[in-house]
Parts: C-alpha cells; sequence; structure tokens
C-alpha cells in the first residue's frame, strides 16, 4: 500500500509500513534532513512540520495520517530563507547548536499565520512545545517579536 | 564567507616549512592528507592558511562546533593578525591530525571546558601575523623596497611611499614561502585598539545553514545503500547479554541482521523505524557482570555524605594552602555543612548517533559523526577493525549539542556504527533513540560535600575543608588521561578549594567512590557541584557573621581589581540593596578559569506547592578580551537556562545499577514558559581571552538557594530543588 501527499508542493508517494512516523519518510525517504529527531514523543518539537497549514508532530504523525494532505517542512518553508523567521533568526542570532532550530521556526510560523502580532505571553505559551537545550529561548521570543514587528 | 567540507583544497607548491616549530615530516603528513582535491589556484601559506589568486583566503578550524561558536571565533583571531578581509575568508575545517592542530591545553584535538579560545589564541594570532609576514616580505621583494616600508589594510599589501598596493591573491600568486616561519615578537602583534574582527560580532559562519535546515549533522547524513541500526545497549556497565530472545525481532518486516555484542545487541534494519521496533522486541537479560548491580542512586547519597563527613575515609589530596585542620583547631568559631547533588543527564538535542561505511573486507572505513575529539573518533573506527587510523576516511559533522558528552576516549556511539557497518560491509546508520540516550547515559556524578569554615577572634575567615565524596570521573571518561594525570581527577574536583577566596588555611580533599557508574563531565564540570556547596556555604558564612553577603565576597576577593568588579557591576545590574516585596535576590561569584563571573537570582515561592519560580537573573562577567561578545552573551544566557535545569528538575535516578528515567516526560529540561528574564554584561578587559561557554551554569542553584534563605531563612542543601524538596525544607 502506497500513501500519496504532497510535501512542500510536490507530490511524494511511500510505501512504508501504515505506522511508520512521517518523521522518517520526511528524513530518510525523501531526504528532507532539517526536520529533525529529538525524542520521538512529542516532547520537544524537532520535529515539527506543517500539516495542511497547522504546526504538527512529525514523530507522532503515522504516514497513513497524511494521505491526501499537505505537508510542508523547513526546506519548504521560503525560497532562500526568505522567510521573515529565518531573516529575524539570524538577525537575533538565535541558533547556537542548531539542531531544534527547524522545529522551532515551523512552530513560530504556525504561531504568526494565526496570530500575526502576538504578544509575549502568546509567544511564549506557544513556543513552549519545543525545548531548546542549548537555552536560545530569550533569542527565540526577540525574533519572533522582530518578525511579527517587521514581516 | 563560506565553509568547505574537510576536505582542504591546497596543494603543496608553495608549504611553508617550519611554522611553529613544525617539522618537515609534518607538514609533508598534511600535504598528502590534503593533496587530493588541489586547486590550482592555492598557495599554501601555512598549515592554517591557504590564499587563493582570487584573494579568498582559506583559514583551518580545529575545534568542533557544538553551538559555542568556535568554528567562527578561532579562525576569526587569526584573521586578525593576518589582517585578513573577513568577507574573503573561507573557514575550512581542519582535517583530523592532531600534530598540527591539537588544542594546545589537552595535546590533541578535543573541543572541551570552554577552552578553545583560551587555548588557542595565542598560537592562532601568531600563525596570522607570521603568514602576515610572509606576504609582507614577498611584496617588499617584489617592489624592491624595504620591508618596513610595507604595511597591510584587511587583504592588501600598501607601499606608502609610491602608492602601490598588492591583494593578498596577488601577492600569493609569486610568494616564495620561507623554509622557516619568519619570528614574530609579541610587541609586533595588535595592540587591543588595533583590533578590527575581534570584539566585532560578525556572523557566525554556520548560522544561516540553521535556520534552512541545510546544517548537517551526523544523524542527517544520506549514504547510498545505507542500512539502520539500533543497539541495545546493557542496562548496566560492565554487563552482557546472557540470553537473547529476538523471536519477535525476527518477525518485523524489513530487519537484516541482529548482531549478539559483547555489551549488547545490535539490530540492522532497511528502514530506522523497523530498527527501532525490532531493537524493542529484543528479550535479553544479562550477566551481573560490573560493579554497579545493586546501586541505588537515593541510598548511595547517604552514604556518600556519610563518606565526606568521616574524617577517616581515605582520600586524594586536591589542594592544600597553609593547615587547614591545625587553623580549624585553634579557630575561635567553626562552621560546617554539608551539601548533595543527584545525577545530572546532558541531555544534548541530538540522540548520539553516527554512520559508517565498512569496506567489502573490512580494510578500510568511512565514518561521518559529530564528536568532541575527531582525533580520538578516527582511533576508535580504526581500533574497532583492528586497521591503522590511516585506514579511516572521517567526516566532521555538526554536534546537536555536546555539553562532555561527545567528549570520551570511547566515543562508544561511533564504535557501535562502526560494528554494525563491519557486520553487513555496507553503509549504517546507527541511532540511540532518547529512551537509549538516556539509559546510556554518562551523568554528571552523584555528590555530596562536607565543608567546614573557620574564624579567628578578630571574625577573620582563617581556614576552609571541603571534602568531596563522589565517582572518579576521568577514570571512566578518559583513561588515558587519567593516567597521565597520576590519577588526578579535574573532571570532578576542580575547584575544590575556592583558591580566589583568599583565605590562608585552605584544604579541599577528594573521597573517591567506587560505583561503577558511568559518569562524564557536564557543562560546568566539576565546578557545577563544587560551586553549588562553596557558594551556597560563602552565604551561609555571611549570615552567621551577619554580613550582606556581597559584601562579605567583596572582602575576600578585595586583593583583586577585576573580581571586586565584577561583583560591584551585578550587585548594580540587579539593584542589590533593594528589598522586594514577594521575593528575594542571591548573589554569588567564581573565578572559573580566570573568567570572573558574577550572578543574582530573584526568586519567589509557591509555598503551597514548594515550586520555585525565578523571575529574573542578572549576570556579569570578565571573559578578558571578549573575542565575539553578543556570542558571549548567547552562551551566557545559554549556561543560565542549563543550570536553571540543574538547579530546579533534572535528576537521574538508579535503581539496581539502572537508569529509571527514558525521556523528557520524566526527566525535566527547562522550557520556555519557565524561563527567567535574563541580563548580561559582559565587561571585555585587557586580558588573555578564558572561557565563556558553560561560566554561569555553575552559578545559578547556589543563587537561588541563596535567595530562597534570604526569603524564608530555609537553607536547601541538596540539587535538584524540586517542589518536594523545598515542602519538605520549608517544613
Amino acid at each position: 500500500m502506497a500513501f500519496d501527499f504532497v510535501v512542500n508542493g510536490k507530490a511524494a508517494r511511500s510505501e512504508a509500513p501504515a505506522l511508520t512516523p512521517l518523521l522518517w519518510v520526511i528524513r530518510e525517504e525523501l531526504k528532507l534532513t532539517g526536520t529533525k529527531f529529538g525524542c520521538g514523543t512529542g516532547l520537544c518539537g524537532a520535529c515539527m512540520v506543517h500539516i495542511d497549514g497547522k504546526r504538527a508532530f512529525s514523530c507522532q504523525t503515522r504516514i497513513s495520517e497524511v494521505a491526501g494532505k499537505a505537508v510542508t517542512t523547513i526546506e519548504g518553508l521560503s525560497v532562500s530563507s526568505s522567510h521573515p523567521l529565518q531573516k529575524a533568526w539570524l538577525d537575533e542570532r538565535v541558533p547556537q547548536c542548531g539542531y531544534c532550530q527547524s522545529g522551532q521556526i515551523m512552530s513560530a510560523a504556525d504561531l504568526l499565520a494565526q496570530n500575526p502580532k502576538p504578544d509575549r505571553g502568546q509567544i511564549i505559551e506557544h513556543m513552549s512545545t519545543n525545548i531548546c537545550r542549548c537555552g536560545s529561548y530569550p533569542r527565540i521570543v526577540r525574533a519572533i517579536e522582530r518578525a511579527a514587528r517587521e514581516g | 564567507m563560506s565553509i568547505a567540507s574537510h576536505n582542504v583544497e591546497i596543494t603543496r607548491r608553495r608549504m611553508m616549512v617550519g611554522v611553529a616549530g613544525l617539522t618537515f615530516a609534518v607538514a609533508s603528513g598534511l600535504r598528502s592528507s590534503a593533496a587530493q582535491t588541489a586547486r590550482s589556484t592555492d598557495v599554501v601559506l601555512s598549515p592554517w592558511v591557504t590564499v587563493s589568486t582570487d584573494d579568498t583566503v582559506a583559514i583551518m578550524s580545529p575545534a568542533a562546533e557544538m553551538g559555542q561558536g568556535s568554528l567562527t571565533s578561532l579562525p576569526l583571531i587569526l584573521a586578525e593578525e593576518l589582517d585578513a578581509d573577513w568577507s574573503k575568508v573561507r573557514v575550512v575545517v581542519a582535517p583530523a591530525n592532531d600534530d598540527l592542530y591539537k588544542n594546545p591545553a589537552f595535546g590533541f584535538m578535543y573541543t572541551a571546558g570552554s577552552n578553545a579560545v583560551t587555548s588557542y589564541f595565542k598560537e592562532l594570532r601568531l600563525f596570522g601575523a607570521q603568514v602576515r609576514k610572509v606576504l609582507l616580505a614577498n611584496a617588499a621583494r617584489h617592489w624592491n623596497v624595504p620591508v618596513g616600508e610595507v604595511t597591510t589594510a584587511p587583504n592588501v599589501i600598501i607601499h606608502e611611499k609610491s602608492g602601490r598596493r598588492l591583494s593578498y591573491g596577488e601577492v600569493a600568486a609569486f610568494a616564495e614561502v620561507p623554509a622557516e616561519a619568519p619570528n614574530v615578537a609579541e610587541s609586533e602583534l595588535k595592540r587591543t585598539d588595533q583590533f578590527r574582527l575581534i570584539g566585532k560580532d560578525v556572523m557566525r559562519i554556520e548560522l544561516p545553514r540553521k535556520v534552512n535546515g541545510t546544517a548537517q549533522y551526523a544523524i542527517d547524513v544520506q549514504v547510498p545503500g545505507m542500512l539502520y541500526g539500533a543497539i541495545l545497549r546493557a542496562p548496566v556497565e560492565g554487563a552482557a547479554p546472557q540470553t537473547i530472545d529476538d523471536a519477535k525481532t525476527k518477525s518485523i518486516a524489513g530487519v537484516v541482521r541482529i548482531i549478539a555484542l559483547p555489551y549488547g545487541v545490535g539490530v540492522i534494519a532497511e528502514a530506522p523505524y523497523a530498527a527501532f521496533e525490532a531493537k524493542n522486541a529484543l528479550n535479553v537479560t544479562w550477566t551481573h557482570t560490573g560493579k554497579a548491580w545493586g546501586f541505588n542512586s537515593e541510598q548511595a547519597l547517604v552514604a556518600f555524605a556519610a563518606a565526606a563527613r568521616d574524617l577517616s575515609q581515605p582520600t586524594k589530596l586536591w589542594a592544600k594552602e597553609g593547615d587547614a585542620l591545625a587553623a580549624l583547631q585553634t579557630a575561635a568559631s567553626v562552621v560546617e555543612s554539608e551539601y548533595r547533588n543527584d545525577l545530572v543527564y546532558h541531555a544534548q538535542m541530538e540522540p548520539l548517533n553516527a554512520v559508517a561505511s565498512v569496506s567489502r573486507n573490512g580494510d578500510a572505513c568511512e565514518v561521518w559523526c559529530g564528536v568532541q575529539s575527531k582525533t580520538i573518533a578516527v582511533t576508535v573506527a580504526a581500533d574497532a577493525l583492528g586497521i591503522k587510523p590511516d585506514k579511516i576516511t572521517y567526516h566532521d559533522m555538526l554536534l546537536g549539542g555536546g555539553f562532555g558528552r561527545r567528549g570520551h576516549r570511547d566515543e562508544e556511539y561511533v564504535h557501535d556504527a562502526v560494528v554494525l557497518s563491519n557486520a553487513v560491509k555496507r553503509p549504517v546508520k546507527m541511532m540511540w533513540t532518547r529512551e537509549d540516550d538516556v539509559h546510556n547515559g554518562r551523568f554528571n556524578p552523584l555528590s555530596a560535600h562536607y565543608l567546614r569554615a573557620g574564624f579567628d577572634a578578630s571574625g577573620k575567615l582563617i581556614a576552609f575543608h571541603h571534602r568531596k565524596a563522589c565517582d572518579e570521573v576521568t577514570a571512566f571518561q578518559d583513561p588515558v588521561r587519567f593516567k597521565r594525570q597520576n590519577g588526578r581527577d579535574g573532571i570532578a574536583f576542580n575547584g575544590l578549594d575556592a583558591p580566589y577566596y583568599g583565605i590562608p588555611n585552605r584544604l579541599g580533599e577528594a573521597v573517591p567512590r567506587e560505583s561503577g557508574l558511568r559518569t562524564s563531565s557536564l557543562r560546568g564540570i566539576a565546578h557545577l557541584t563544587n560551586i553549588f556547596a562553596i557558594e551556597s556555604f560563602m552565604d551561609e558564612l555571611a549570615r552567621k557573621r551577619a554580613v550582606d553577603p556581597a559584601t562579605f565576597r567583596r572582602e575576600l576577593v578585595k586583593a583583586y581589581p577585576r573580581a571586586v568588579s565584577i561583583i560591584d557591576t551585578v550587585a548594580s545590574m540587579a539593584d542589590w540593596g533593594r528589598k522586594r516585596n514577594a521575593s528575594a535576590l542571591g548573589i554569588t561569584y567564581m573565578n572559573y578559569s580566570g573568567t570572573q563571573i558574577a550572578l543574582v537570582a530573584e526568586v519567589a515561592l509557591e509555598r503551597g506547592s514548594g515550586r520555585v519560580r525565578v523571575p529574573h537573573v542578572w549576570v556579569a562577567l570578565d571573559p578578558g578580551i571578549a573575542v565575539q561578545p553578543d556570542n558571549i552573551v548567547a552562551q551566557t544566557e545559554s549556561s543560565v537556562i542549563y543550570g536553571l535545569g540543574f538547579a530546579l528538575s533534572e535528576r537521574i535516578t538508579i535503581k539496581d545499577g539502572a537508569v529509571q528515567e527514558s525521556n523528557f516526560y520524566d526527566y525535566h529540561v527547562p522550557r520556555m514558559n519557565e524561563i527567567p528574564e535574563i541580563a548580561v554584561k559582559v565587561a571585555s578587559t585587557d586580558n588573555h581571552p578564558t572561557g565563556v561557554g558553560q561560566m554561569a551554569t555553575p552559578l545559578v542553584a547556589p543563587a537561588i538557594a541563596n535567595a530562597v534563605a534570604e526569603l524564608t531563612g530555609v537553607r536547601l542543601r541538596e540539587t535538584p530543588m524540586t517542589p518536594l524538596r523545598v515542602k519538605r525544607g520549608l517544613g
């Protein structure tokens, strides 16, 4: 059985077993390795992608669940890192080891899509799904505020 | 700026021999390792610098990049003295070659202890200045003018008298490189006020790749024909599989091979998820070999505390000044206290993994990994196969966090990948799950501290005695270093005696335990627990003497102006003298490897739940010359948050030798909704640069404990200060 879906605007197909987490299909079949494996339990957010425009833990999403849906990964967020969040992420020098940052940016993009002018409390509430062990949190907040401001 | 792979593009056309005393043999070694992808336009001016005729300057970066920024800051230091135009610099990851690129502090390529900039600083400036001199000499010869008349601007040689200029690339095209490296006197190096790059923030080299998913970590590597490996490692160090029931595993689709190993069972499958499922389906019993069977961390901590207090226990002398025991005997008053720390897990975001590809007949191997020592990784891979290190093709990958976890002599996850690949003679991506990463964790050791202080009749602190009971970490983490250091274990005991406090009689004693646990350096290293004890104790002493805790410390360090200044700075930032209504402040200070750092935490308590809230943290640090100031701020924010987890929630428990926690649901690291507002002030001073990567981490827990004491009068003596422990403490 094959599952057909769309990734970053392009048709994709996987013949992985139905229970396979989307994460592994994205990373190892489609070779889109910007989406990361962090915990496998939906607790750290390193695997965050968008499914039909809403953020989702790709490690908690079975491949069978995305049939017919549109998935966006960090690689598809923008052309040439031009998303306001990606620019703000560099302006605020957010990443340290960088491993969690794809997931952080995908979470933040979901927030701004729903709420273009979030206040600090809303940012913190929304972003607390994502762990950054390097503790780049203060800069993530600043980068989201900047992206919201500068668009 | 751009970055090249580890394959250095250089030719042997003009090789500078004798740079920093390098022998010709060493230079030849570089030549053979690097000549594979030679570009005819490149001119090797030294093992560190290659200038291309298109005016790009390639500079080697010798450290592992795990988020701390060394990939950028080290070549930037060389570029400063070379007077290179940073926009034309291409940073090249240095190949695995200890002779050329070793960290001077360790004698091999090893990134740890927040010392990359500190240790390489002098050499990199020298190497940069030497190459600049070679360029100057060549231009002077070319123009037939005295070398004293030529100077440089970024990437340009200038002869002001005649108004002539040559770019570095133009000079490189005809440069003759002397057999001996030119001498550079200290006085010829730039003064701090002449720096163009040091002290000015530049974009970290790899950052743009970290916002679009293109940064490559080992876990991202794709090799044609690659299989996926998972490993069930023994729950207790030293145990081996006794019985292996793999019936369920075999039935999982995609399983290629099940491999019994001396320390566990490996599974190879066609897809990662199948490999993990197959590993989880194994049913293995273990031999009771290994020392830690029966070990229980809660009970052990009680026993450790008793050992720390028991002066008849055998000790290893760590540090001694004057005669603390005699001074304690004659002191007018003696204060004693005790502190305890649970085991801590690194929790780097990238679960440990590596990719290996062993050749068909097992005589060569390619390996992709993120490690704190690349030369160790090469040795580990070679030893796993019983082949020579020159048969290993090593690919340097970014580290998704290190924090000390990737700096062990055995780099066991690299070994795992190589043995799995060797079993099938195909490329294997070996990944630990998060659960594996926790269960196979190597932890900051359990420790118990017993401290005594003596005051004379005038109230002067005259004696300090600190005994720490904990496992010897270096013995496990790096037996080679442990032996070389004659059993002196800095990873477990550094900073035991707080020499910077100028107490005339000091005694620091290690009370080594041998639990057989897997232990490791972790961010903050020995200071993490030692400073929790010392800075909590200093606070207790100040309160006993009814002296303001900031003033108390200030008095002790009054001979060191940098220390006084940094304490004053943080006190001013936090408005230390101002009483808060529902919260209180706690202050801490230390001199960590020369970096002067002071931290104040503001704490509020939810008395019902025992939850400690930390609304604000202020940090001031003086790391000498601040090479990349904003990155120092970032590292300090990061250190604070890491220290917050240690202080409040992070705890590994061991029962019958085995780790009880599994993932982020039972090992709690700080999230965004738990972190304080953090204010950082970097005081750059004209001193040799010292560490910045972990300095605030050890100060957070004692600052919180000190603030809790100020707020409630209750002293918390154990990390993490969990709600349960806080409630118990408050009675």
